[in-house]
């Protein structure tokens, strides 16, 4: 609250020097506590990355770090998508790693060696501390009052939409993007309100970088064209907003093509054409007005008008055709999948598997923003009272980001910052209100005029006597301070709100499972690393793993060996194939793992603990992707009972007993359990007697509580043999009187 | 790259477009006094082409008609260097949209410089005095001429 009372007491030529220290020291301390917030899962358990997509990113810091920006640009990993590689350097955003190189040696110019982890680890909440202090420069921009600024720093600093993904440990992209992203509306903001290059050459600056960080880009890419484009129709065309989109423009996009991976997408792809769009619109418009100038007629404005509305027609008519004759790459399917919602789930499975990429449920608002999300639509009303430039930014930013936000969970993301904004803003408001101390007159006095009028008036005016009095308003201390102590009570609520939420769910590495024993003893579970340290020590160096693309990433980083597939799910074939092996019978996916030269298997059952994220709960996706490309030869449907039922016990079709992902998940998982009793406790099912047999893979390892297990492939048979006659030779089961029949003989090819 | 053409095909010939779209729409009202006027301003289009011609000539200050001819060749450059991308191909794409679009960009910072110093102007940029507009300029051109000389490779 001090923020807020800080002026009415601090005036004066003293006052400022006092407000500016003020200021100073409050946004030292909301970075302090954006930075602290973060670290529970540090200090809980250790300094580690988190989650799956980090792994890489880490992995590719750890690459620029040891062999130099040139190599990193071009570097080409044969140790992802075994056969294929990837072409690294072409295919990831460089900003982050890029960021984390950049502090890496200049720590270590200061004489200070920091191991390039740790600078991983606390990226995001350095990070997060530098957002807070962007959100404060955005606010400023938008509101008059000098708290706002500071409300919405410790808001953005603190809600848990935005520390979801950007605690310790989760060195992602949106670590460093959502920083970038606020920033570059506040140069954006501060751009169209001088109409001046320079900062739109700035806003152009931090949007490449912005480009080179996050994918997230094209947000800005298309909101600051329809910032414009909402200005021009209302009728607010001015040559600041020429002066500052155009600059914009041309220097952004001449930036973000920079970027190999984006390279020529802003002159080739749909979700680029409305900037392009806006900033022909501009040219003309922008014409148009300077021609006006030199002309005084009437008729002649109503010619040009025509003419602009005439020549946009035609530039989007050329626009539409050009798409749809496909010089012009329409939407991609992750783009795509915003506006058509049920696109994903029916036409490319690998988009709608990822569980981030769901609607919203009503809570999930709630839990993530609390109190900001019932200030949010007041913000976006009050913006719509004083309709500024600036203010309509606001007003299109919320509008779009709001929707993109119920499309999906992960653009949370992208709405947290103008929810806390918005919500600054009224409640800096409401504080303004209810905080100034003085009254227009003494009460004594007020009273004496208001009987005077009374006995006047009332005769001849009718109405309410309060409407009469022209000094309308609360000003007793007592109403007053009621309303701000119930701002100051939510204020604490939400505080208390962020730090539960903060510690209970989103402070969890992935990688170790923390588990509460009966006592309240905290047991961690440490299979996963249990498992690819493994990997790593007694496997051969360029031994390939194949395993669900999920695990892609942890194994690269963590076990240091070749994979198949991993999350960057660029080629969905190799995907499907590494699906059609899982799900397919031994048979069929031992030629597949010998043509892909796969060594070890691994999967990730969750039978025993109860883990459920295991891959018998992802096999449907599997099933599925595979079946997209192999529809004769996969088939959902004989993975079902015959009632339609998804199932592991005694009921389990025979595709689904004979699928390699099953045997590899229940492979002598009988034996850990008295006779007949075998149980999953993930789908809580009783498993048959007679545990699958395994033919051409063998068990090499099995983690403590059995959540990794690694197969290897055996080799070929030496005398070349089938490997199930191989392996029912060997279990003895040829009958011991073979009748002498002759098989059907077929003629030697040689 | 539909839109970008138009508004810079636009740019260098007023004149002409005037007269092209004013010819269709004239005939359209039917009301005495509208068409009167009409006609009027279609008789004297041509003479208000040339009217705004020498009003330019005479009202524009020196430092202004120097931006706008640089304004013109930077036109003309961009207009060659795509009439032989139509004509040649666009084999090296990266080499034609960087020579492109440093004529594109430039163009459109010496537009927001020329509004920036323009006198009438003066109420819009209140905070920004020629010089700071011309530094900004030079800020500008020199990003735009790095990431130019960047991507032509």
């Amino acid at each position: 609250m001090t923020v807020a009372t800080e002026n009415s007491y601090l005036t004066g030529a003293k006052g400022r020097n006092t407000r500016g220290l003020l200021r100073l020291v409050i946004l030292c301390t909301i970075a302090a506590a954006a930075v602290s917030s973060r670290l529970f899962s540090v200090i809980r358990f250790e300094s580690i990355i988190h989650e799956f997509d980090p792994w890489f990113n880490f992995r590719a810091t750890k690459y620029l770090v040891a062999n130099g920006f040139y190599d990193f640009w071009d570097w080409f990993d044969d140790r992802t998508w075994h056969p294929l590689g990837r072409v690294t350097g072409g295919t990831l955003y460089p900003g982050l790693m890029v960021t984390s190189g950049a502090i890496y040696h200049a720590l270590k110019a200061l004489t200070l060696p920091v191991d390039i982890r740790n600078i991983c680890v606390l990226l995001a909440p350095g990070f997060s501390g530098l957002t807070a202090f962007a959100t404060y420069l955005f606010t400023n921009e938008m509101s008059s009052t000098p708290s706002a600024g500071l409300l919405a720093a410790i808001f953005m600093g603190i809600a848990p939409g935005y520390i979801s993904r950007s605690v310790a440990g989760s060195y992602d992209n949106e670590a460093i993007a959502i920083f970038l992203l606020v920033f570059t509306f506040y140069l954006w903001i501060k751009a169209i309100k001088l109409g001046s290059a320079f900062w739109g050459a700035l806003c152009a600056l931090f949007y490449g970088y912005m480009v080179s960080a996050w994918g997230g880009y094209v947000f800005i890419t298309n909101l600051i064209p329809l910032h414009v484009f909402v200005l021009v129709c209302m009728g607010r065309f001015s040559s600041r907003v020429y002066v500052s989109y155009c600059t914009w423009y041309a220097l952004g996009t001449l930036a973000s093509m920079q970027i190999p991976f984006v390279g020529f997408l802003p002159i080739r792809s749909s979700e680029h054409m409305s900037a392009l769009g806006v900033f022909g619109l501009l040219q003309l418009i922008g014409f148009v007005e300077f021609v006006r100038a030199g002309v005084p007629s009437k008729q002649f404005q109503t010619l040009l008008r025509g003419f602009v509305v005439l020549v946009f027609s035609v530039a989007l008519g050329g626009l539409v055709l050009l798409t749809v004759s496909g010089v012009i790459a329409p939407w991609t399917g992750r783009f795509y999948s915003l506006w058509d919602t049920g696109y994903a789930k029916i036409h490319i499975p690998i988009i709608a598997s990822v569980s981030e990429h769901q609607p919203t449920a009503w809570p999930a608002f709630f839990f993530d923003l609390n109190l900001l999300i019932w200030l949010f639509p007041a913000g976006v009303y009050l913006c719509f009272l004083k309709l500024t430039d600036e203010q309509v930014f606001v007003v299109v930013y919320s509008i779009l980001a709001s929707y993109f936000s119920g499309v999906m969970v992960r653009l949370m993301l992208t709405l947290t910052p103008i929810v806390c904004v918005t919500a600054a803003m009224v409640l800096s408001t409401i504080l303004e209100t209810y905080l100034s101390m003085k009254s227009p007159k003494s009460d004594a006095e007020s009273v004496a005029i208001e009987a005077a009028a009374s006995k006047k008036n009332v005769p001849t005016k009718g109405g309410l006597r309060s409407m009469r009095n022209p000094l309308v308003g609360i000003y007793t201390v007592a109403s007053k301070s009621t309303v701000v102590g119930a701002m100051t009570l939510y204020l604490l609520v939400f505080v208390l709100h962020c730090t539960w939420v903060t510690s209970n769910a989103y402070s969890s590495p992935s990688v170790v499972l923390a588990s509460k024993l009966p006592d309240g003893s905290q047991h961690i579970i440490d299979d996963y690393r249990e498992a690819y340290q493994w990997l790593r020590q007694n496997t051969k160096e360029d031994a390939k793993i194949m395993s669900w693309w999920d695990y892609g990433y942890q194994i690269g980083g963590m076990a240091d060996r070749p994979t198949l597939v991993d999350n960057n799910t660029w080629n969905n074939t190799h995907i499907a194939t590494v699906g059609k092996a899982m799900s397919s019978s031994e048979e069929v996916s031992y030629p597949i793992m010998r043509q892909h030269e796969v060594d070890y298997v691994l999967v990730v059952f969750g039978g025993l603990l109860g883990y459920s994220g295991d891959d018998i709960n992802k096999f449907l996706w599997m099933v599925r992707i595979a079946e997209g490309i192999w529809p004769d030869e996969v088939k959902e449907r004989d993975f079902f009972t015959p009632r339609g039922e998804y199932k592991i016990d005694h009921e389990a079709t025979d595709t689904m007993k004979n699928s390699l992902m099953y045997k590899m998940s229940y492979y002598n998982y009988n034996g850990l359990f008295p006779p007949g009793q075998a149980q999953d406790r993930v789908r809580g099912a009783k498993l048959p007697d007679v545990g699958p047999v395994l033919n051409s893979i063998e068990e090499a390892y099995t983690s403590e509580n059995w959540i990794i297990r690694i197969y290897k492939v055996k080799d070929l048979d030496n005398v070349g043999r089938e490997h199930g006659a191989a392996a029912s030779f060997e279990r003895g089961n040829k009958k011991k009187k073979a009748a002498k029949k002759r098989g059907p003989k077929v003629l030697r090819v040689e | 790259m539909a839109a970008k053409r138009n508004a810079r095909d636009v740019t260098p010939s007023p004149p002409i477009n005037k007269s092209g779209t004013s010819t269709p729409t004239t005939p359209a009202p039917v009301v005495k006094s509208a068409t009167s006027k009409s006609k009027d301003a279609n008789l004297s289009a041509q003479e208000v082409a040339v009217a705004m011609w020498d009003n330019y000539v005479k009202a524009t200050p020196q430092r202004m008609k120097l931006i706008d001819v640089f304004m013109a060749f930077l036109v003309v450059v961009g207009v060659l260097q795509f009439v032989y991308c139509v004509i040649v191909g666009n084999y090296p794409f990266n080499a034609f949209l960087s020579g492109f679009s440093a004529t594109v960009g430039q163009f459109v910072l010496t537009a927001s410089l020329r509004i920036q110093t323009n006198a009438e102007n003066k109420a819009e940029f209140e905070s920004i005095s020629p010089e700071r507009a011309f530094a900004d300029y030079v800020f500008g051109s020199l990003i735009l001429h790095f990431f130019c000389v960047n991507f032509i490779n």
